[in-house]
């Protein structure tokens, strides 16, 4: 009876200093995980997770204060990616699918270059009093020119699928 | 069952390979209505380089190949370009591609053929060219530009060249009637192929349940030298790459490798024919033999068909269906895909148009996986396909990579015998595009999120330049009163 | 949008399990034949309740009742028949059945998804929890005619004492005894047993521990159809007769030699039919040896040491439980790769590089 208190005892003693000197060895000032995170983000700081750009975002993220799903422009990769980096379980599939990109009805733009200053990748191209277009390849979906258009000409559309792009969709479940 | 295994795994499917096995290949009368499409290889679409309403020569250059891998495209016949449009294309998808439509003018008159050389005495590299030029893909199914693996087969010391007739998928016997036939011009283009890639050895590959071709690829072989006619044994996926390579060599091909890492260069027997016909005739690939078979097909026979013909011509050709087939294929039955109209055109990479009635393919319900392990002895190349499928299907997909989704060739083994008619080769049709689209979406980002950084440090070097001409402004203004203050930094 | 292959080859899970059944057929109606009434009684139950435990199963989680179909119900409860003693009262029957189909099968998720094997949960089961009901065997020296149908219905129904004349212990059973008594296992086997009856099936025991021969029967059939591969059978045997033969060479006064063990207790069962379950063995050929040879030291460790007789059920359950790690340390090898993965470097040399 009395060795086992003394040794419990001791383990405790033991294994208390252990975890109090590891706290002291290994601590670690700021979050090294936020900047990582950081560049791993689009960059374009558009704004459409909430928070006030990307970096802030990646904090939030880190913290658990946002999902990993929040960012548009990243889509499933960068979910995928970050997912991996946090440790945290996702379920890819269920994402939304489908990237959508800017499109300028041309009936419509009046070649105000509003958009144009507003994209943070530089996608539309253009130059006053002529029709605007948006190069697919540069748009990251993030909808800013969309707010800046004043004669609402442009629209969100999906992603046309390719040959190059198509891929099989996901079997009916069994 | 041979006691000498060539390759681990495999299958033995049906070969229904007697519906037209026997039959003479029979030449289609030039139809109607030719419609070639921009995209019959792998890479970029051709750029057609006609206009509408032009008049076309047969063999004349269509359309050019297009940026980084790509192929030309030739006219099959003479006639007029009627339109360059979508129309069906021989994709799984049933997504439209731009074709050129020529309306046939009956003459099948040809372009003029430059004063023909002897192929063996030309430089290799001029050799490569012409085979590029002549719009040659791999026949075989992968329609990859046939003159681009010889380039990059030049540089790397190859040693065999593999001509693949072993014809594996079971009711295609487009190969196999072609050796039986034509087997002189394999010999040729193989002899052409090992002359441009400076190899040493040819060894022809014929599954034994083709004792006609093997018969005849022999006699036309006689007094060849370092020439040799492999017979292996039946068993499917005999046909793809490594599993062959396996079989004639006994090497595998590293994981992330490629053929060449093992001495070898493999085309098949078409490939090879279309290569002799291009350096000893000058002739671009313009047609080609395809199998019209199955169940539904009133005379399955091989045809040698003009590329672009719709495959509803060559049905016709064939005495047409017995009510109406339950699914129309291109391709084989184990690799091949479905396609929903029978105005699909004919392309280079096409062996077969399968119409199979509802005897002939099986796909009730899935039921759950239990487990047995069918697939894990199936699969050629030694992955556990229903671990594979069960994470692709919960969307863990670097799970399904672990279970070597990314060294799957799709060949089907594992869901030919799965007992649960699990579609497996589906989940990782999926699960591969899944993470192509990912690592594109990736690259994607990468490129805009460089975008928006330039663009912020082009933002910055206007703001600072701005600041600067202002505080010069003021600093000019300021002069005589008082002392300049230097560089404005609070403004940058 | 339907993705190739379109061929197939025609085996389905309900041919499968139909295949199964089928094998079973000679040594079931062997043993029936034996038995009597009572075993017949006890042999439908078991699988009229199977069928209709998994039939309410399906209908609580919504699943279509085209699922029993698959025969795997069927075949669960004819597996756990078979090791059930021959005149065990309906109870057992029914609460096996329910033991198997409910927690061993259904409560994992169903067909596919069990860890263990269901008929061999349930025979566990039932022996920890009923030892006399699952102890009491009656001699195979009874026959068909011993007991009248409505004697055969009382026996089952629990309300026929059935005399100890007629009953005994296992040949396994009697030789543990004896050796604990300290006998001589050369001398009780001689006096006791024949390798012929036991290879012919006249022994006490469940009605699949009867006759080898017809056993083999059915397994040779199965290996012959390709319903199993002969990795895990033969894996299992060989392990247990190996094991048998250096121990009984080493002290034969203790260890009963190779034949005994081959021949007695459900050990041909268990090696074609119970560990060879298509759900709860490892999918790779490698595995599979791994896990014969397992379940075939853990028989012979149990018989020989343990507190049972008999071990196959426990051996069976207890390599169950290793089979996910099996699975996922003994893969196949993936062309072109090393075992661990990594690409493989060529065997191939070229000439031109070596000059």
């Amino acid at each position: 009876m009395i060795g086992a208190i003394l040794l419990l005892t001791l383990m405790g003693l033991i294994l208390g200093t252990a975890l109090g000197y590891a706290a002291k060895a290994f601590h670690v000032e700021g979050n090294p995980l936020v900047e990582e995170v950081s560049q791993m983000m689009p960059g374009t700081q558009c704004g459409q997770c909430g928070f006030a750009g990307c970096t802030p975002a990646a904090e939030a993220i880190v913290n658990g204060d946002a999902e990993v799903t929040c960012c548009p422009p990243g889509g499933t990769s960068l979910a995928a990616s970050l997912a991996k980096k946090l440790g945290i379980d996702i379920k890819l599939d269920s994402l939304q699918e489908g990237v959508v990109f800017a499109h300028i009805n041309s009936a419509l733009c009046t070649g105000c270059t509003r958009c144009y200053k507003v994209c943070p990748t530089d996608a539309i191209v253009g130059a006053n009093k002529q029709i605007h277009m948006v190069i697919n390849a540069a748009c990251t979906s993030c909808r800013r020119c969309v707010e800046a258009c004043p004669e609402n000409c442009i629209d969100m559309l999906p992603e046309q699928a390719t040959l190059d792009t198509w891929y099989w969709p996901k079997p009916k479940a069994a | 069952m041979a006691f000498f295994s060539p390759f681990r795994g495999g299958v033995h499917p049906d070969s229904f390979k007697e519906l037209s096995a026997t039959l003479p290949i029979m030449r289609l009368p030039i139809p109607p209505q030719l419609f070639v499409p921009l995209r019959q290889h792998a890479g970029s679409d051709a750029v057609a380089i006609v206009e509408p309403g032009s008049h076309v020569l047969k063999g004349q250059l269509i359309a050019r190949a297009g940026n980084g891998l790509s192929a030309p495209v030739h006219a099959p016949t003479s006639g007029i370009v009627a339109a360059i449009t979508p129309v069906t294309a021989a994709h799984p998808s049933g997504m439209k591609s731009n074709a050129i439509i020529i309306k046939p003018d009956r003459k099948d008159t040809p372009v003029k053929v430059p004063t023909l050389l002897d192929p063996f005495k030309l430089p290799r590299d001029e050799l490569a060219q012409k085979i590029a030029d002549a719009g040659i893909v791999g026949m075989g199914g992968a329609s990859f530009p046939a003159a681009v693996k010889l380039s990059s087969a030049i540089d790397r010391h190859v040693e065999t060249i593999v001509i693949n007739g072993s014809e594996c998928e079971p009711y295609l016997t487009a190969d196999d009637r072609l050796m039986t036939e034509r087997a002189e011009k394999i010999i040729l283009g193989a002899r052409l192929i090992r002359h441009v890639v400076g190899a040493q050895k040819i060894a022809i590959a014929i599954e034994d349940n083709k004792p006609n071709a093997i018969s005849a690829m022999q006699k036309a072989a006689v007094g060849e030298q370092q020439l040799e006619i492999v017979v292996v044994p039946t068993r499917y996926p005999m046909g793809s790459a490594k599993q062959m390579i396996k079989a004639v060599t006994g090497h595998e091909v590293p994981a992330g490798g490629r053929s060449s890492d093992v001495g070898v260069l493999m085309h098949n027997v078409a490939t090879a024919y279309a290569i002799a016909e291009a350096l000893a005739e000058s002739k671009p690939l313009t047609s080609r033999i395809v199998t019209v078979s199955g169940g539904a097909i009133v005379r399955p026979q091989n045809v040698e068909a003009l590329i672009g013909t719709p495959a509803r011509y060559l049905i016709e050709f064939c005495g047409g269906t017995v009510n109406t087939p339950t699914r129309l294929l291109l391709g084989g039955p184990m690799m091949g895909h479905v396609v929903q109209s029978l105005d699909v055109p004919l392309i280079k990479g096409v062996a077969g148009i399968l119409a199979l009635t509802d005897h002939e393919i099986t796909n009730p319900q899935a039921s759950p996986c239990i487990r047995c392990g069918r697939c894990v002895s199936a699969c050629p190349m030694g992955l556990v396909p229903l671990e594979m499928a069960n994470r692709s299907k919960h969307g863990d997909f670097d799970g399904a990579n672990d279970y070597g989704l990314s060294d799957c060739i799709l060949c089907g083994s594992c869901a030919y015998v799965c007992p649960s008619h699990i579609p497996l080769v589906h989940y990782f049709q999926y699960a591969k595009g899944h993470l192509n689209s990912q690592t594109a979406q990736s690259k994607r980002m990468q490129y805009t999120r460089q975008l928006a950084e330039t663009r912020q440090e082009r933002i910055d070097k206007a703001a600072a330049a701005k600041a600067a001409a202002k505080a010069a402004k003021a600093n000019r203004r300021k002069r005589s009163p008082a002392k300049t203050e230097k560089s404005p930094q609070g403004e940058s | 949008m339907i993705s190739a292959p379109h061929a197939h080859d025609h085996s389905s899970v309900n041919r499968v399990m139909l295949h199964v059944c089928l094998a079973l057929i000679p040594c079931t109606a062997y043993s029936i034949y034996l038995f009597g009434y009572a075993a017949l009684n006890l042999f439908c139950l078991t699988i009229l309740s199977s069928v209709l435990w998994e039939s309410l199963c399906l209908k609580l989680r919504g699943v279509p009742q085209t699922q029993l179909h698959d025969h795997s119900a069927l075949l669960t409860g004819w597996l756990l028949a078979l090791t059930l003693p021959p005149w065990a009262p309906y109870w057992i029957a029914i609460g096996g059945s329910f033991i198997a189909i409910v927690i061993g099968k259904q409560l994992y998720g169903g067909l596919g998804q069990n860890l263990f094997n269901p008929a061999m949960l349930a025979r566990v089961a039932l022996l920890i929890s009923f030892p006399v009901q699952m102890t009491t065997w009656p001699l195979a020296s009874a026959d068909w005619t011993m007991f009248n149908f409505i004697e055969g219905m009382q026996i089952t129904a629990g309300l026929y004492a059935v005399p100890d004349s007629v009953t005994g212990a296992t040949a396994l059973g009697h030789l543990k005894t004896e050796l604990s008594a300290g006998g001589h296992a050369v001398h009780i086997l001689q006096n006791d047993f024949s390798a012929l009856a036991g290879f012919l099936g006249n022994l006490p025991g469940s009605l699949g521990e009867t006759s080898a021969l017809l056993i083999l029967l059915g397994g040779c059939w199965l290996l012959l159809m390709r319903i199993i591969s002969w990795h895990i059978p033969l894996s299992m045997l060989i392990t247990v007769a190996v094991l048998a033969a250096i121990f009984h060479a080493i002290e034969p006064a203790r260890y009963a030699p190779p034949s005994f063990h081959l021949l007695t207790g459900g050990l041909m069962l268990g090696a074609f039919f119970i560990a060879t379950d298509l759900v709860t063995s490892p999918s790779s050929k490698g595995g599979q040896l791994v896990f014969g040879t397992g379940c075939g030291a853990t028989v012979f460790v149990i018989r020989t040491w343990g507190n049972f007789p008999e071990g196959v059920a426990f051996a069976v359950l207890f390599m169950n439980a290793l089979t996910p790690l099996i699975d996922l340390y003994l893969r196949p090898r993936i062309y072109g790769r090393t075992r661990k993965g990594t690409p493989a470097k060529t065997s191939y040399t070229s000439k031109t590089d070596t000059e």
